[in-house]
């Protein structure tokens, strides 16, 4: 292992590796103090610095040089240095940026969440519910797009998109051939496909796991249900192309989706093939391992009670927390 | 009469040519650099000189080339940021149309200092004679064994090429510039790394000016000495000011850095006053991105000193009271335009200009135009004019690269010093559509400044 470093964000210090980012050091922190992170995707080289969600006060810049930095970070694409003192949650200044960003986010997007399939997983969702306000000022025509389809099992909604690029990345890197990309410039950017060419690739469905919002949708599962009626089962098959670790995605007895298994920041853990994704939606074609676990906060989680947390009273009092425990491990002994 | 250094043969006929540009003592420079001095003698005297930036940003230009990483065996570029495409700068066009040798002699020294055997000029898309007049200089240039192989026979070989860009003003920030040179879509880079360790092609590469690049020409020739005798403090040698708006005599002129605002404004040599016999209203001192001043700011500082054409003092007071020196596009505004129509002009600039990557600038800079359309054409609400000042806050600072920052800064400028007007045309909607706020009190005297704070 290389060096470590000492990095403190909001007061906790942690010991990570040498070019570790902000945002990397806060994951592995955990809880609160990691930025909201909407376009930098671990698995994508290059990815990150655009949204500013993940944007931190560093008030101390190392142990040689202790100069804060003279403005606002993205903390995704900024590398840690050994005696760093970073500032999130505890940074007004931050919280009221991040609440600007989130606003710019929003002022055109369509927030047509009630007929949107992102909807319940959709990170904008999350985002704006947890550091946006309530009401807009934006008082003009929000900018719209028509949806097109990009071959038969992906719809493009631009509308929705806030630029990640993220899919940009996905089909550089993960299939062998890029066919959509940015065109235009400013407010009129979007994804497209040059002239309306279909995306044909054996990879291509990942960039609909990428998108942290719902502008690339999957046309099979396009209507069919809501996700948080839905139950996400691990599951795995012998495939040719891909690891085949995936999770379907059941309304009864039927597979009405499958994705690739995504950890607690929405990033997928292995990029799957469209076979596995767009193919494959018999039980009977998968070895099923188990339900997939979902955050406790998200709605999809909200039929599958894990446990419960501790009412507010017991979670504010030390000794009711300790004594909380102590009983809920007895009890689950038994 | 100020001394010219880059633009002292400007009149002589012929001298776009290699032939007449050499009579003049064209290339003395490159012969100077390569026969008698080392590439980090040429570096030093670039430091010497005291030369910054002249792109906008100021940043001594010889600090910025020896902070050019020199690993072995990788290529090292020198790139001419040519896309000039701030509203109010024309100097670069003017210097590059008419004398185009010295931009070449330029580079050639330049990229003998810095090690570049391979550099570009990277040219706005829309400077289609340029392009020409540049690439007939270079043919020119080459035929004459200035470029090429083994140059003078110094053992440096150099290749010169002309890229045109598609016409973008983000293309003229560095990084962007590099991505759009590689071929791909004009979006500023994510720093760091700064271009300086990984820039063209991963490579080393340094962006300068057009007008930068052709100033180590004097310098060299005269001596950093010579050079940093002109001027003030650390606004050294001279600059080329782009004259427009309201003048007698609007033009590229090279000044002495350190001559005061007004001469500059109204003395005969240069601009010679308000146009029409109308009186100043407002000044953008250096291309639309820096604050906008009312006359009375524009000609003293907050403290009631002159205000020169130097970097320092254009920025004295700060944002509160100063602005920038910035690529030296000087606009004049007469008592007769409109300061809220001039604001909705900038952000419409900057809202089309946007490359979209980083939501504040791709989202904020469109909002701001539509609440400054609104205001200009009688529809706004009192509660505009904060939500403009918010809005741009929200850019300013919190974006990839500084043109959230050029978007902002006019509008909160034009905000803090002309308040009242845009209040005017939110109380007053009809006559707002029907003539101008006027001069006001914007070029009323400075309160002294013991008025402002009484000593007791
Ligand atoms: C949006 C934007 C546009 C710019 N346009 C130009 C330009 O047209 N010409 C230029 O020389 N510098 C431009 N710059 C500044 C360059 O990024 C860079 O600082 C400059 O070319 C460096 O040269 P200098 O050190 O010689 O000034 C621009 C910067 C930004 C942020
Ligand atoms: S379509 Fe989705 S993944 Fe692609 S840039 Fe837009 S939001 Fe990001
Ligand atoms: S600030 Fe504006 S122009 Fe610069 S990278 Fe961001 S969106 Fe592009
Ligand atoms: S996640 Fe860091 S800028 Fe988007």
């Amino acid at each position: 292992m290389s060096d470590k470093v000492k990095v403190t964000i909001d007061g906790i210090s942690i010991d990570v590796d040498a070019g570790t980012s902000i945002l990397n050091a806060a994951r592995q922190i955990g809880g609160d103090i990691v930025p909201p992170a909407m376009c930098y995707y671990s698995k994508l080289q290059g990815s990150g610095g655009k949204c500013r969600t993940c944007l931190v006060k560093v008030s101390k810049g190392s142990e040689k040089d202790p100069r804060p930095m003279p403005k606002l970070v993205a903390s995704c694409r900024t590398t840690v240095m050994d005696g760093m003192e970073v500032q999130n949650i505890t940074s007004p200044e931050v919280v009221e940026a991040r609440k600007g960003v989130v606003e710019m986010l929003l002022i055109n997007h369509p927030l047509d969440c009630p007929v949107c399939d992102q909807a319940g997983e959709c990170h904008l969702q999350d985002l704006a519910y947890e550091h946006g306000s309530e009401a807009t000022r934006y008082e003009f025509e929000r900018r719209t797009f028509d949806r097109i389809d990009i071959g038969d099992k992906i719809q493009l909604h631009m509308t929705r998109c806030i630029l990640c690029y993220r899919c940009v990345f996905t089909a550089d890197q993960i299939t062998n051939n890029r066919v959509h990309g940015i065109l235009g410039r400013g407010d009129a950017a979007e994804i497209s496909t040059y002239i309306e060419k279909a995306i044909e690739n054996d990879f291509s469905g990942n960039i609909i796991d990428v998108c942290p919002v719902g502008a690339l949708t999957d046309k099979t599962f396009r209507f069919k249900n809501r996700v948080w009626f839905t139950k996400p089962v691990d599951a795995h098959r012998d495939c040719p192309t891909c690891s085949g670790k995936v999770t379907l995605w059941y309304k009864g007895e039927d597979v009405i989706r499958v994705t690739a298994r995504k950890d607690e920041y929405g990033e997928v853990e292995e990029f799957i093939c469209n076979t596995c994704r767009f193919d494959k939606k018999k039980t009977n074609e998968w070895v099923i391992e188990g339900p997939r676990k979902i955050a406790n906060h998200s709605v999809i989680s909200a039929n599958h009670y894990e446990q419960l947390g501790p009412p507010p009273v017991i979670r504010k009092n030390p000794a009711l927390l300790e004594a909380n425990k102590e009983q809920f491990e007895r009890s689950t002994k038994l | 009469m100020g001394r010219k250094l880059l633009l002292e043969h400007i009149n002589v006929p012929g001298i776009n040519s290699f032939e007449v540009y050499r009579q003049k003592g064209g290339y003395r420079a490159v012969e100077k650099a390569l026969k008698t001095l080392t590439p980090d003698e040429v570096v030093e005297e670039v430091k010497k000189s005291g030369l910054r930036g002249r792109g906008g940003a100021g940043f001594p230009t010889g600090m910025k080339w020896s902070f050019l990483a020199k690993p072995d065996g990788v290529p090292r570029y020198l790139v001419c940021n040519g896309d000039e495409s701030e509203p109010g700068t024309f100097k670069d066009r003017y210097l590059m149309t008419h004398i185009p040798h010295l931009l070449i002699e330029g580079m050639i020294v330049s990229s003998f200092a810095l090690g570049a055997n391979t550099s570009y000029i990277y040219l706005r898309g829309e400077m289609m004679p340029q392009i020409r007049i540049l690439e007939k200089a270079i043919a020119e240039a080459k035929n004459a064994g200035f470029l090429g192989k083994n140059i003078l026979g110094s053992g440096f070989d150099l290749e010169l090429y002309v890229q045109p860009g598609g016409g973008a003003y983000i293309c003229g920030e560095e990084t962007a510039l590099i991505e759009s040179l590689e071929g791909k879509r004009g979006n500023p880079r994510i720093k760091p790394p700064f271009p300086a360790i990984s820039g063209l092609y991963n490579c080393p590469t340094v962006v300068n000016n057009v007008e930068s690049i052709a100033a180590t020409v004097p310098i060299i020739n005269d001596g950093a000495d010579e050079y940093a005798k002109i001027g003030i403090g650390r606004s050294t040698g001279t600059k080329l000011i782009s004259a427009s708006g309201n003048l007698n005599r609007p033009g590229v002129y090279e000044i002495e850095l350190g001559i005061p605002v007004e001469e500059f404004i109204y003395s005969d040599q240069y601009c010679g006053g308000i146009a029409n016999g109308k009186r100043l209203k407002a000044v953008v001192a250096g291309g639309s991105s820096v604050p906008i001043l009312p006359a009375n700011l524009i000609l003293k500082t907050i403290n009631g000193d002159n205000r020169l054409m130097t970097y320092e003092s254009l920025a004295d007071g700060g944002f509160a009271s100063g602005t920038m020196l910035g690529s030296g596009g000087f606009v004049a505004y007469d008592e007769d335009q409109c300061i809220v129509r001039n604001t909705w002009n900038f952000s419409r600039f900057y809202h089309h200009e946007s490359c979209g990557q980083c939501s504040p600038c791709r989202e904020g800079t469109g909002w701001m135009e539509k609440v400054l359309h609104r205001l200009e054409y009688g529809h706004g609400k009192l509660s505009d004019i904060d939500l403009l000042v918010d809005v741009s806050k929200k850019i300013e600072g919190n974006t990839i690269c500084p043109l959230g920052d050029a978007a902002a800064w006019p509008v909160a400028s034009a905000i803090r010093h002309f308040r009242d007007e845009f209040e005017w045309h939110v109380t007053h909607p009809k006559e707002a559509m029907e003539r101008n706020y006027g001069l006001a009190n914007y070029a009323d005297p400075l309160p002294k400044p013991e008025d402002l704070h009484p000593v007791n």
